[in-house]
């Protein structure tokens, strides 16, 4: 994974709560085997008219849009299905962080593998952020979301997302380093099933 | 002695492997079920390093996503859920996981074929590239959705990374009135506490309401879990689980059944256990219930009228709701029944089990659905489609109008050709209601198999009550 590097961005505001995840990218986009090309598709039934043509209203179809590496989204962003194709539309398009006062578990595990930094921050800064397009900037080493009035609020991740982050360690290479820990606990627990029977 | 621990504490205690300083802890996983939607990356994944699975003994497959609903000797005729389907086959061939592919005939929806083939067992860790894994909680397992790159993990290590999440108790005791469901407790907790309201938390349900339901009710509740946001839900086992289990295929046998089940009865939570988070829920109070809006939690009694946006005190969220009434087309002030549907869909893994088809059956038999509206009845798993068929539901389903098909998630996702046209409204017993979830621009109003076959008669939004004497 790429290693996490301050941001200094303008924002886009998505003033939506509970965004879900068939919203970031519909699931019909899901019938691919493949990581790759799901940016186009971000927010594709919110960005696109039926005939294909942009949506003129919709945040990412403004001309400063392209410009943002930052999200600003209501309550709840990224609740529904697990689909890891949500933070690969989103990096893929160009946001490296996305704000709101709160994340859903599945999305906020999957974004912190894929170098998308979910930060939520207290509801009057939120509302700050949410009340005018401006510039953020990011610093995840000293954990500080900067605001353009100069307020600086610090936000919450788990140490070892953070080194992850900071220093584009490979979380599955950590785990493999553990092999001894694996092959004790498979010792000393016998498995309760053989699914190759189920064929039977 | 030492403190009383809820189930929930005891199931994460025995399986940490190892808890390195500075990280989260490693998790083992004893069962991983694997589908052809959130997999290939991770084989990809598997491929470019090097690395086997390392425990396909303790994985198994089936494709359902992309999966067409169509009689089983047609080929798929979408190219890409086609590739989609022969790259999953192609992936569990390679690897040596045991599998279900289009063509088997234990095909089915990932949650239906592990409780069915006695997978799912009381006691174990189950995680599933699909937020619906909370089903097999349901056998008193600590089941959860996780993410394309935490596939790839338990393929390579059997092991997961991760954070231990709050407790919650959500209590349900009374007994369900007449025509309502345990589809009707969890559409009515979701609406309580909201879609981001069980955030952070694993969740057991408990009480006697509870106790009450039989396996296949307990994982329509266990299922929509993460509906409320939470990472998992559960339901400690009892003699229901054994009955249920006893006997399948990948349930122990003999001496080592016996040995089994004296384990089981050791994870309930002891008492005096406390939880993080605790709700109440009188169920002689509920009645069946109906989602209006663009999420799970935007439900009422389908009595009930929908709520205003004006009286929301929140902009953003009374802004999210306006957005939502605008998407259905719907006025606040008013309730859902007697609103005129295009489509009744019964299936997905929240209800696609013999007990909600035999459900519907009841409803619909020596009847007609209305002739406005395409009925499907699509039925979890291949197995179950024989048993039906045995039944003879399939029979009451076609006398009635209805479609009956092959097994798969279908309208559920809409991703393998069956979905709604837009601007067309459904009920769904389905566990969605996301924009365009079952079609782009199509709508969809969530309740029960009764419910939703209630709706099928009647061409509109149906109070079941009525049907039943």
């Amino acid at each position: 994974m790429q290693k996490f590097e301050a941001i200094e961005s303008r924002y886009a505001i998505l003033p939506v709560d509970n965004v879900d995840t068939d919203q970031i990218i519909p699931a019909r986009f899901l019938k691919t085997i493949s990581k790759d090309g799901l940016g186009d598709q971000l927010f594709f039934d919110w960005r696109y008219e039926a005939d294909g043509s942009p949506k003129p209203d919709f945040v990412l179809n403004t001309p400063e849009a392209k410009q943002c590496k930052v999200l600003v989204a209501g309550d709840n962003f990224g609740c529904g299905s697990s689909r890891e194709h949500a933070p690969w539309a989103l990096t893929q398009y160009g946001f490296r962080a996305v704000v709101s006062t709160s994340f859903a578990d599945i999305f906020k595990n999957n974004s912190l593998k894929n170098g998308l930094l979910p930060i939520a921050v207290p509801a009057d800064v939120h509302k700050e952020l949410m009340a005018a397009a401006g510039a953020v900037k990011v610093n995840l080493a000293s954990q500080t979301l900067t605001l353009e009035s100069g307020k600086a609020v610090e936000f919450a991740i788990d140490a070892f997302s953070k080194a992850c982050l900071l220093e584009g360690v490979d979380e599955l290479g950590f785990v493999l380093k553990h092999e001894e820990a694996i092959q004790a606990y498979e010792a000393m627990n016998p498995p309760a099933l053989d699914t190759r029977l189920v064929n039977a | 002695m030492s403190r009383p621990k809820t189930i929930i504490e005891k199931l994460w205690d025995a399986h940490v492997v190892a808890q390195p300083e500075g990280a989260p802890a490693f998790l083992w996983i004893d069962l991983h079920l694997v589908h052809e939607v959130t997999s290939p990356q991770a084989f990809a994944g598997l491929r470019a390093r090097g690395i086997k699975v390392r425990r396909p003994d303790l994985t198994l497959g089936t494709c359902d996503h992309s999966t067409p609903t169509t009689p089983r000797d047609l080929p798929i005729i979408d190219p890409i859920a086609a590739a989609q389907v022969a790259q999953f086959e192609t992936n569990c061939t390679e690897f040596g996981i045991p599998h279900f592919g289009f063509k088997n005939d234990k095909q089915g929806i990932v949650h239906v074929i592990g409780p069915e083939n006695g997978a799912t067992q009381p006691g174990m860790t189950v995680v599933c590239g699909d937020s619906h894994t909370a089903t097999h909680g349901a056998f008193g397992a600590l089941a959860f959705g996780i993410g394309t790159s935490e596939v790839e993990m338990v393929l390579a290590t059997q092991c997961l990374l991760q954070r231990k999440s709050k407790t919650f108790n959500v209590r349900v005791e009374g007994l369900l009135g007449n025509g309502v469901t345990a589809k009707d407790i969890i559409l009515a907790l979701i609406a309580r506490i909201g879609v981001g309201g069980g955030t952070g938390c694993v969740i057991e349900y408990t009480g006697s309401a509870i106790r009450a339901l039989t396996m296949e009710q307990r994982m329509t509740v266990c299922n929509m879990s993460i509906e409320g946001g939470a990472r998992a839900g559960l339901i400690a086992p009892d003699d229901k689980t054994y009955e249920f289990l006893a006997g399948r295929t990948l349930a122990p046998k003999g001496a080592a059944w016996d040995a089994a089940v004296a384990k089981w009865r050791t994870l309930p939570t002891d008492e005096g256990a406390t939880y993080d988070k605790e709700i109440f829920i009188d169920a002689s109070a509920l009645e069946p219930m109906i989602t209006f809006g663009t999420n799970p939690g935007q439900g009422v009694a389908v009595t009930q009228a929908i709520p205003d946006p004006g009286s929301v005190a929140d902009a953003v969220e009374r802004e999210t709701l306006k957005k939502a009434l605008a998407y259905m087309g719907l006025e606040s002030g008013r309730p859902l029944l007697g609103r005129k549907v295009d489509v009744v869909f019964i299936g997905s893994c929240t209800n696609s089990r013999m007990s909600d088809l035999r459900a519907a059956a009841a409803i619909l038999k020596g009847r007609k659905v209305n002739p406005s509206v395409r009925t499907m009845v699509v039925p979890g798993s291949m197995q179950i489609k024989r048993e039906a068929e045995a039944e003879g539901l399939d029979q009451i389903f076609r006398d009635a109008g209805a479609e009956w098909r092959e097994a798969g998630c279908s309208m559920c996702i809409a991703m393998n050709g069956d979905q709604l046209k837009p601007g067309e409204y459904s009920v769904s017993t389905s566990n969605r209601n996301f924009e365009g979830r079952q079609g782009k621009g199509g709508r969809t109003f969530l309740a029960s198999p009764e419910t939703a076959a209630a709706s099928a008669l009647a061409g509109a939004v149906a109070d079941v009550r009525t049907l039943l004497g």
